[in-house]
């Protein structure tokens, strides 16, 4: 188990359009973190994830979102019950509530960047719109990682909103 | 060929009901059903929408890039591609036979696959269902809520799954993405380091595994004839066994026995499979429906996965799960080995043997010594056959004399399983929805008999904001005469 105390965990499936978003986002992300920044990345965001985030004192989950105001949407998650009636569309709240459901402890604080994507068929590679959206998140990433901290991150919360 | 309920006679004059996409199984499958003004049912199919850009993704690609290439195909299995493309490769580069490094090496992987998917699909897809009842609070009925009501039960689902994709990422080398098998071989071995570092926590995934086989034991012998017969019809089996008729996930012959239990083929050289099996094309699916050569489309369907392999092995050979499966066969005088829910059973007693082979490996000192690749004479043709997680896995291709993929052919378990899967939903369908009033919780049996064979629609898109549930009904008109969805989040919703 890594000790970063700042985790990145981006998912989605490189080969399937704008759902390359998060990968693209994590390999383009490396370049700015430094240490003390863990980088993850999965096709899915499962239960087991929840194992990940033991130890960290801010996490930041980014996705595709094929539903989010372009080009991207930056919240704050909260432990809840998010009934999802598919695992396969696990939501970051969900995992946090699996966290505390299995170590009895609260979640670190959490972030969730979801950048808009729009079509998502195998074999193709980012549309022009998802790689404004990417741009434009990064952008973002950037001033986030400049000052990591939950206080900070709510300002940019309030700014997006 | 017909089956009953496969087409209403008057289909016109009918009701129609759509749930789609199936909730909880990956990708989008949608089940119609036809009903009168009675809501008897007349018409009852699964309709899946099967990727076929499979071939058009591939073609023109060097065939050393394909093993890495088709993980890309499926979030949940990516492992059970890579293998099963990596030893059609092997037979491509003309190699038949691996090091014993190279060997346990993919063997060691493909236990980790099993171990982790099969975790998922007990504890976070079905383990809902039979913990709270198929009929319980939809608020309830999710991985949530066994969390909640079962906390020890949740955590260790959690970390056997976490200590599959362990395995995965040690012996692949990465986390996701790995390349761990390469045409004719491996292209690492593991350090003593990561070997002691998976020995730490195998013992306890034994003890877990078995605890998890009890669940479902303790389960079956409660309600014994809700268990058995939910969704209940009798079918053939198929599967792969080695030379001795043992159970063998990575390698081995196929062999196909009838509803009685009679053999109809045997240790069967795959790289065949077309003598044997064909596919047939339905006008009202985009999937193909498989069925055994010799025994015709009417009677040559079957079924694939654990229930299949449990039924079809002689013996397991990892003491703690071959004692589970004598237990299985032994329980009530076999009254389980046809069952729909049996599926869960079986897995489980899948997953005990992964964890107890994963154990086994890990002491085998083949695992770290350097030995990983062989060269053969190159062929134009390949096939590799595995035992994935759902059931059989057949990758088929053809390059030409510059390497490249010219042809391609994938039957994944999904697809042996689609008359199978059409059969559990007519059953259920004339089980617990014909004449009655439809309820969330009764179309929720359709999707739990659908779930036991964990369809795995080979779709790893989803964005944040997608797979909703809708269920609509269609007067005879084509008209919408309700509409009832479910979120995303879990919220319902009725009405336009």
């Amino acid at each position: 188990m890594s000790d970063s105390r700042l985790l990145i965990f981006a998912w989605g499936n490189p080969s399937r359009g704008d759902d390359a978003l998060g990968p693209e986002f994590l390999r383009r992300i490396e370049l700015l973190a430094g240490e003390g920044v863990e980088l993850l990345t999965d096709f899915q965001l499962q239960v087991e994830h929840a194992v990940d985030l033991a130890r960290r004192d801010l996490v930041l989950f980014v996705d595709a979102s094929a539903s989010c105001a372009p080009p991207f949407a930056l919240s704050r998650v909260s432990v809840q019950r998010n009934l999802t009636f598919t695992t396969h569309a696990m939501s970051p709240a969900a995992v946090l509530y699996v966290y505390r459901a299995v170590t009895g402890r609260e979640p670190p604080p959490s972030y969730q960047l979801a950048i808009r994507g729009n079509s998502f068929a195998l074999g193709e590679p980012l549309g022009a719109s998802a790689r404004d959206h990417l741009e434009a998140a990064l952008a973002l990433a950037a001033s986030l990682l400049a000052e990591p901290t939950p206080g900070a991150w709510d300002r940019h919360v309030l700014h997006c909103g | 060929m017909t089956f009953p309920l496969e087409t209403a006679a008057n289909p016109g004059n009918l009701r129609r009901v759509a749930i789609e996409p199936v909730s909880r199984v990956e990708g989008h499958g949608k089940v119609t059903l036809l009903l009168d003004e009675n809501n008897r049912v007349h018409q009852a199919r699964l309709h899946i929408v099967e990727f076929r850009g499979f071939e058009k993704f591939i073609q023109g690609r060097p065939y050393w890039e394909i093993p890495v290439m088709v993980q890309r195909l499926c979030g949940i299995c990516p492992v059970s591609h890579h293998l099963a493309a990596s030893k059609a490769m092997d037979q491509i580069v003309g190699v038949h036979t691996l090091t014993p490094t190279a060997d346990k090496m993919r063997r060691i992987l493909h236990l980790g696959q099993i171990l982790q998917s099969h975790a998922l699909h007990f504890f976070h897809l079905c383990s809902p269902d039979l913990l709270f009842g198929f009929d319980a609070d939809v608020a309830r009925r999710n991985i949530v809520g066994v969390a909640e009501a079962f906390p020890g039960i949740a955590k260790k689902g959690v970390l056997l799954r976490k200590f599959g994709q362990e395995v995965i990422r040690v012996t692949a080398g990465k986390r996701v993405h790995g390349s761990c098998a390469v045409p004719g071989g491996v292209n690492k071995h593991l350090s003593a380091q990561e070997r002691d570092y998976l020995l730490q926590d195998a013992d306890e995934m034994v003890d877990w595994s078995r605890e998890a086989v009890e669940i479902v034991k303790r389960l079956f012998a409660e309600r014994k004839d809700f268990h058995n017969g939910f969704g209940y019809f009798r079918s053939s089996f198929m599967g792969l066994v080695r030379e001795d008729g043992a159970l063998d996930l990575y390698h081995g012959g196929l062999r196909a026995r009838d509803e009685h239990g009679q053999t109809i083929f045997d240790h069967v050289d795959y790289s065949h499979y077309w003598d044997y099996i064909h596919e047939q094309v339905k006008p009202w699916s985009y999937m193909k429906f498989p069925f055994i050569r010799s025994r015709g489309t009417e009677d040559g369907w079957y079924r694939v996965g654990p229930l299949a392999r449990v039924n079809n092995c002689d013996f397991i050979p990892t003491p703690l799960a071959d004692a589970e499966r004598k237990a299985f066969l032994e329980f009530d005088h076999g009254s389980s080995t046809q069952a729909t829910l049996a599926y869960h059973w079986t897995r489980m007693i899948e997953m005990l043997h992964a964890a107890e082979g994963i154990r086994e490996l890990l002491a085998d000192p083949d695992l770290l010594k350097n030995d990983l690749l062989v060269r053969g004479e190159r062929t134009l043709r390949g096939v590799g056959v595995i035992e994935a997680p759902r059931g059989t896995l057949i990758h088929h291709y053809r390059i030409n004399e510059d390497d490249q993929i010219v042809r391609a052919n994938l039957i994944v378990s999904t697809t042996h399983n689609n008359q199978g899967m059409n059969e559990a939903v007519r059953q259920v369908a004339l089980q617990y929805l014909d004449g009655q009033e439809l309820t969330e919780g009764l179309l929720n049996h359709i999707e739990v008999a659908i779930r036991a064979y964990d369809p795995c629609l080979s779709c790893a898109t989803h964005a944040l904001g997608r797979m909703p549930l809708e269920v609509e009904m269609v007067d005879c008109e084509g008209g919408a005469v309700d509409r009832i969805g479910r979120e995303a989040d879990g919220a319902v919703r009725r009405g336009s």
